[in-house]
């Protein structure tokens, strides 16, 4: 059985179908992407699954082959899933080591210790900027705090909406190394992202949605040089 | 001499209010809701302090306890009942609910304690402090509520600066649902925060009676608006803002009161806010809302 089952999930938000049945898997030790035009339903996908939205009845999503549907949104991280969410929402009133003390906060002490150090081994500069409010990081910066306080809670699934969004290519560059070094040491990742040619090169499998349906899946590489994957989200 | 005095007491009454204000600013950074029931809860405690003295003849330090209790429980109880079900509810929905709550409690107050002034006797029995040759007289209950205001400062700033659940309970604020992403329950951190303000304003109550000894089921009322004033002029959200905005508020009261008149000084507090509302709309202490992108 897979790591993360879903299927037929269907998300609304009062009248508006936003997500519309979809299914996918995601395996243990894979990163897998959904790429998709703006509104296509990524962020409410990954939503759902963090618990933060409600899908419409007969939706499943199961994780370790256990159902999620139903449980308290805030049970789910500890379950071991974590999602570092779109436009990061760091605790910007807050210092970076209060937010990476957050992420761990279903976690005990000693245990969130140990993890804190190599979340500063991956991101050197939160450590030289563990006292600054998070409010005064960079973009880049408060993206780095981001995914370092998701990976506090030692997640088994680690989902990232849009982790790239508003850096500079250097910086994308930088996320994609660090994703990639999170997925040699044993992470999960289950990946949304604008950038679908960094994303299909990083991923093992690639879903496309579009306006809350489905539209392709497989391989990554393959999708990558699929011709209606490049029309439509590779600039040609 | 004079103006000692009148300093002093004013720092007196602006620690009831600022006691008062933690618990509005608190409530409202958390559940972003104003609580104008909170200053009902204070006349809630007030009423159980007396009643545990008068009717069951209980210690001061009991009874003080007791109405801490009390209208910690209180204040779970009309957050799960009355606010919790509007969660999602839009502000003025809100809004009107605690109004409705306010009047609740002062009915069920004069339904239960009847409409005749109870005359509060001062839990505080210490003698008055006396200085520069007993020029300077400052009673107890007035020491007492500035050290009170300064102890709370001290433990809420530690709470939420250095425990886990304090921490908790800022990032609700600033974001609940990433709050809710990181493991935090919530709705009990809401429960929490209630409680905190309620047992502050029972607090806030025993002291105020103490100073000013007429208790009635209105008793809460104007502190409250006063308090959430000071809450204002401070910057509603902010802990030190509060207390400041508390103190300030006090000050200005006992002044104007002084020295332009009792009739108007209600007014010229009000007047403070608007001013203060025309030149920093984010009040002394308060964010201005930035983000970052
Ligand atoms: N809070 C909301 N209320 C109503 N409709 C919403 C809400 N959030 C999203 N939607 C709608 O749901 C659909 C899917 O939105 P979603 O944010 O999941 O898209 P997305 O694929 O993440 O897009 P983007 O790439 O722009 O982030 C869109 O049509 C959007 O307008
Ligand atoms: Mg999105």
């Amino acid at each position: 059985m897979s790591l993360l089952h879903i299927e037929n999930l269907n998300v609304s938000y009062g009248a508006i179908r936003a997500v519309k049945g979809i299914s996918f898997d995601v395996e243990e030790g894979e990163i897998v992407t959904l790429i998709g035009a703006n509104g296509a339903g990524k962020t409410t996908t990954l939503n759902t699954i963090a618990g933060l939205l409600k899908p419409t009845p007969y939706s499943q999503i199961t994780f370790n082959d256990k159902s999620l549907i139903g449980i308290p949104a805030h049970t789910i991280v500890s379950k071991g899933i974590a999602l570092c969410p779109e436009g990061r929402r760091v605790f910007t009133g807050m210092s970076v080591q209060d937010n990476l003390d957050m992420g761990a906060f279903t976690r005990d002490d000693a245990e969130a210790a140990e993890t804190i150090e190599k979340v500063f081994e991956s991101f050197p500069r939160l450590k030289e900027r563990r006292n600054q409010s998070a409010g005064t990081l960079s973009g880049g910066e408060q993206q780095m705090l981001a995914m370092g306080r998701a990976l506090m809670s030692k997640p088994k699934l680690l989902m990232l909406d849009e982790p790239s969004m508003g850096l500079a290519p250097i910086l994308v560059q930088e996320i994609f190394e660090i994703i990639k070094r999170l997925h040699s040491q044993g992470t999960t990742i289950l990946l949304v992202e604008q950038n679908a040619q960094m994303a299909l090169s990083v991923a093992d499998r690639a879903y496309v949605l579009e306006t809350g349906k489905i539209s392709m899946s497989g391989p990554a590489r393959e999708l990558l040089e699929d011709d209606r994957v490049k029309k439509a989200y590779l600039g040609g | 001499m004079e103006i000692l005095t009148n300093l002093i007491n004013g720092m007196s009454l602006g620690s009831v209010y600022a006691i008062i204000a933690l618990g509005y600013t608190m409530v409202y950074g958390i559940a972003k809701m104003l609580n104008f029931a909170h200053g009902d809860v204070i006349m809630v405690g007030a009423y159980i302090c007396f009643c545990a003295i008068s009717y069951l003849g209980l210690p001061a330090i009991a009874a003080v306890l007791l109405a801490v209790v009390g209208c910690t429980v209180l204040g779970i109880v009309v957050e799960r009942l009355a606010y919790k079900p509007l969660r999602d509810a839009p502000s003025l929905n809100v809004l009107i609910t605690a109004i409705g709550v306010s009047y609740f409690l002062q009915n069920a107050a004069l339904i239960i304690m009847g409409s005749d002034p109870k005359s509060f006797s001062s839990i505080i029995s210490l003698p008055a402090l006396r200085l520069f040759d007993g020029k300077l007289v400052i009673s107890a209950t007035t020491v007492l509520t500035i050290v009170a205001c300064v102890v709370v400062m001290v433990a809420l700033t530690f709470f939420t600066t250095k425990t886990k659940m304090g921490k908790a309970m800022r990032a609700c604020s600033e974001d609940r649902g990433a709050a809710t992403l990181m493991g935090i329950n919530v709705n009990s951190t809401i429960s929490m925060v209630f409680a905190i303000g309620s047992g502050l304003a029972a607090i806030a109550g025993v002291l105020l009676c103490s100073a000013y000894p007429t208790l009635m089921p209105t008793t809460g009322s104007m502190p409250g608006i006063k308090a959430f004033t000071a809450a204002v002029l401070g910057g509603i959200g902010s802990i030190p803002g509060a207390a400041l905005g508390g103190v300030l508020l006090g000050i200005i009261e006992i002044f104007a009161r002084a020295y332009i008149g009792t009739q108007i000084a209600d007014a010229v507090v009000f007047a403070v806010l608007i001013v203060m509302l025309l030149i920093r709309p984010a009040g002394l202490l308060g964010k201005d809302i930035h983000e970052k992108v």
